[in-house]
């Protein structure tokens, strides 16, 4: 009876024993290691990487091998590390007109300077379960090529001569940052931008398929979907000039948007912008088309009461650290809260019962007050 | 443990959280926005109150982790020997021993002193939450005072119900200004929340931080005509007899019989070891407890 609160210190001594014993699985069975999950497993640590905002990815396979393949887990992991690490200061913009890209493709020319490049993707597959792959064989080598021309040119860039595309004002040049600071409303595009960079894929991508779907409709042409690899600089103080620290994968897409019109202002198009961590062209996309319907004031659109159009619903939501930790902290004991219920509960019965008081709804409205 | 910092926060994470706490002390029952970290615990497990906790323990101060009133609940075993691990310092289920208790759902029954400081862990700190989901608004709300929502919300309830259905987290007026959710502690606590001891309140993910100072007035919302009604169980408790505790209330065989016992287990203890016997304790042995 008593022992029901009891002995919580060698339940979780032993809970995470089990653990560790599960996640191994059949010891028959060889190990994975970090380098395999780093390697095969690329799309899981790209996203847990950008979820996770830190560019890693051995410490994203390692992540995703501790937490048996649950990326929101590795995801966790990783941002818990993460906040840990002191900051030695901020890079330069990447430049992504410089990348050097193993994909790049434009749904708006059938041709552009540069050249399309499919690239790896899973596109034009046929999804059908590729039984060779169970027998472990070796791949054939792809065909090669020569790399495209060291830098391709922002297809956008071709419509912003023209003066078709919405121009973009420059930005403070400190964007904040929602990792040091608290969220607060109105959040200002930039940090939108970080929000939605490690926002929940799934979240995300439902959001955008409800613009889709006439939820604050917003047709998106992809203009461009670029993949690659760009350097990352910074300044150095005591040099005097910028040095390269290393080089990441990027998934870059920008969107072309209906355009808008007014009487002071010539018809033109607008824009949403995606950038993510690593190959993951999903998300990419996704805050690409939450990004422009998050854009509807400053562009003097109409607030249709869409949830992808609300920045504290999308910001507020869009997590999933946040937002599996407090939804699953609802395993926790809350005994303490239910019994004060409990007695509310029957109290008012008790006064219905006794002819006091009409009570018709239970008190049951009160449970959504979390805890 | 020597790779992280005393109380596992850096010292700049921990200045910008005792800043917070500062203004929390200043502004009573104002909630501030602060820069909340990722913990190595999930959000929802106390994040909020193990960052204000790391941001005031010192070396020298002795550590109480309560859960549910109890110190032996799973969480309350995990924060409190995360913070056994990363700062080193004493620790106590005693509740009078204790520099710096950290609760989730509860106020010990047995008064704090001058002192003593006690964290609160925060789910929702917006007491307004519920009646309103945009924090853009309940912040102006707060900012104008204007709290009729709230009045409204617990006269419908007396109207419907006939009582103000609200069992825990019952909001408050904090020295006459801010209107402020106590977090999730039964409205039996609420009497309690005027006391010597420092309360600091942190809500992790929502990124809030808010504080009572000491013998502040705290009053529990009500009507002249349906004044605030602390309620408990009905019953004393079986195991030590004591009458003024908040109880919880066990499930204890198939056919649904019942025991009622403290949710303050140190309390409990100390009344039992002090001799004091309640209904059932005669047939509990040791053995079965």
């Amino acid at each position: 009876m008593y022992v029901a609160v009891k002995g919580g210190e060698r339940a979780i001594d032993n809970a995470h024993a089990w653990l560790a014993e599960d996640r191994r699985g059949d010891p028959e069975v060889p190990e994975l290691s970090v380098a395999q999950i780093r390697e095969q497993m690329r799309l899981a640590v790209n996203r847990v990487m950008a979820e996770g905002s830190l560019y890693d990815p051995d410490l994203a396979a390692l992540a995703i091998k501790q937490s048996r393949g649950d990326l929101i887990e590795a995801i966790f992991l990783i941002r818990a590390y993460r906040t840990t690490l002191p900051r030695f200061g901020g890079s330069r913009p990447v430049d992504t007109g410089t990348m050097a890209c193993d994909r790049r493709i434009s749904a708006t020319f059938k041709d552009a300077p540069g050249g399309q490049v499919l690239g790896p993707t899973f596109d034009y597959t046929h999804r059908l379960l590729d039984f060779k792959l169970a027998a472990e064989g070796t791949v054939p080598p792809a065909p090669t090529a020569d790399p495209l021309p060291e830098t391709a040119p922002h297809i956008m860039g071709f419509l912003d001569r023209e003066g078709l595309i919405q121009s973009e004002p420059e930005g403070p040049d400190t964007p904040p940052d929602l990792t040091r600071s608290p969220l607060e409303l109105p959040a200002e595009r930039a940090l939108r931008l970080q929000a939605l960079a490690r926002g929940d894929e799934g979240f995300l991508l439902g959001l955008a398929y409800s613009t889709q779907r006439g939820y604050a409709r917003n047709h998106a042409f992809v203009a461009e979907l670029r993949i690659g690899t760009v350097a990352v600089e910074m300044d150095i103080p005591e040099l005097g000039f910028a040095i390269e620290i290393g080089e990441m994968t990027l998934t870059e897409c920008e969107t072309v948007n209906q355009f808008t019109g007014s009487k002071t202002e010539p018809a033109q198009f607008t824009r949403g912008y995606g950038l993510v961590f690593g190959m993951s062209e999903r998300k990419a996309l996704s805050m690409a088309l939450v990004d422009r319907a998050l854009r509807w004031k400053e562009l003097g659109e109409d607030d249709s009461g869409a949830p992808a159009q609300n920045a504290e619903f999308v910001l507020y939501h869009s997590d999933n650290i946040q937002a599996t930790g407090f939804l699953e902290h609802i395993k926790l004991p809350h005994y303490v809260d239910f019994q004060s219920e409990l007695e509310l509960v029957r109290k008012l019965r008790a006064q219905t019962a006794a002819g006091g008081v009409t009570a018709t709804a239970t008190a049951a409205q009160d449970c959504e007050t979390g805890s | 443990m020597s790779d992280y910092n005393f109380a596992y926060l850096d010292e700049q994470t921990k200045r910008m959280v005792r800043r917070a706490i500062l203004k929390g002390l200043a502004i009573p029952g104002y909630q501030v926005p602060f820069a909340s970290r990722e913990m190595p615990m999930p959000y929802g497990w106390g994040t909020g109150g193990v960052q204000v906790t790391a941001g005031i323990l010192t070396p020298d101060d002795c550590l109480k982790v309560i859960d549910q009133g109890a110190d032996d609940t799973t969480n309350a075993v995990s924060i409190r020997r995360f913070f056994e691990k990363t700062a080193q310092v004493a620790v106590t289920e005693k509740t009078s021993l204790a520099s710096v208790i950290q609760t989730r759902h509860r106020i010990p029954e047995e008064p704090l002193h001058d002192g003593q400081i006690l964290v609160y862990q925060v789910p929702i700190p917006e007491p307004l939450r519920f009646l309103e989901p945009s924090e853009v608004e309940t912040r102006k709300m707060h900012a104008l005072e204007e709290y009729g929502l709230m009045q409204v919300k617990l006269y419908e309830d007396i109207a419907r119900h006939g009582a103000i259905a609200t069992a825990y987290a019952y909001p408050v007026k904090v020295e006459g200004r801010y209107v402020m959710d106590p977090s999730p502690i039964p409205k039996f606590d609420n009497p309690k929340l005027s006391m010597a001891a420092i309360q600091l309140f942190g809500a992790g993910r929502e990124q809030r931080i808010y504080a009572i100072p000491p013998f502040t007035n705290v009053v529990s919302l009500d009507f002249e005509d349906f004044p605030f009604d602390p309620s408990k169980a009905d019953h004393a408790c079986d195991l030590c007899g004591a009458s003024d505790s908040y109880l919880d209330e066990l499930i204890i065989d198939d056919a649904g019989g019942r025991m009622f016992l403290c949710s303050d287990t140190d309390y409990c203890a100390t009344r039992c070891a002090a001799g004091e016997v309640g209904a059932q304790r005669m047939t509990l042995t040791e053995g079965a407890a």
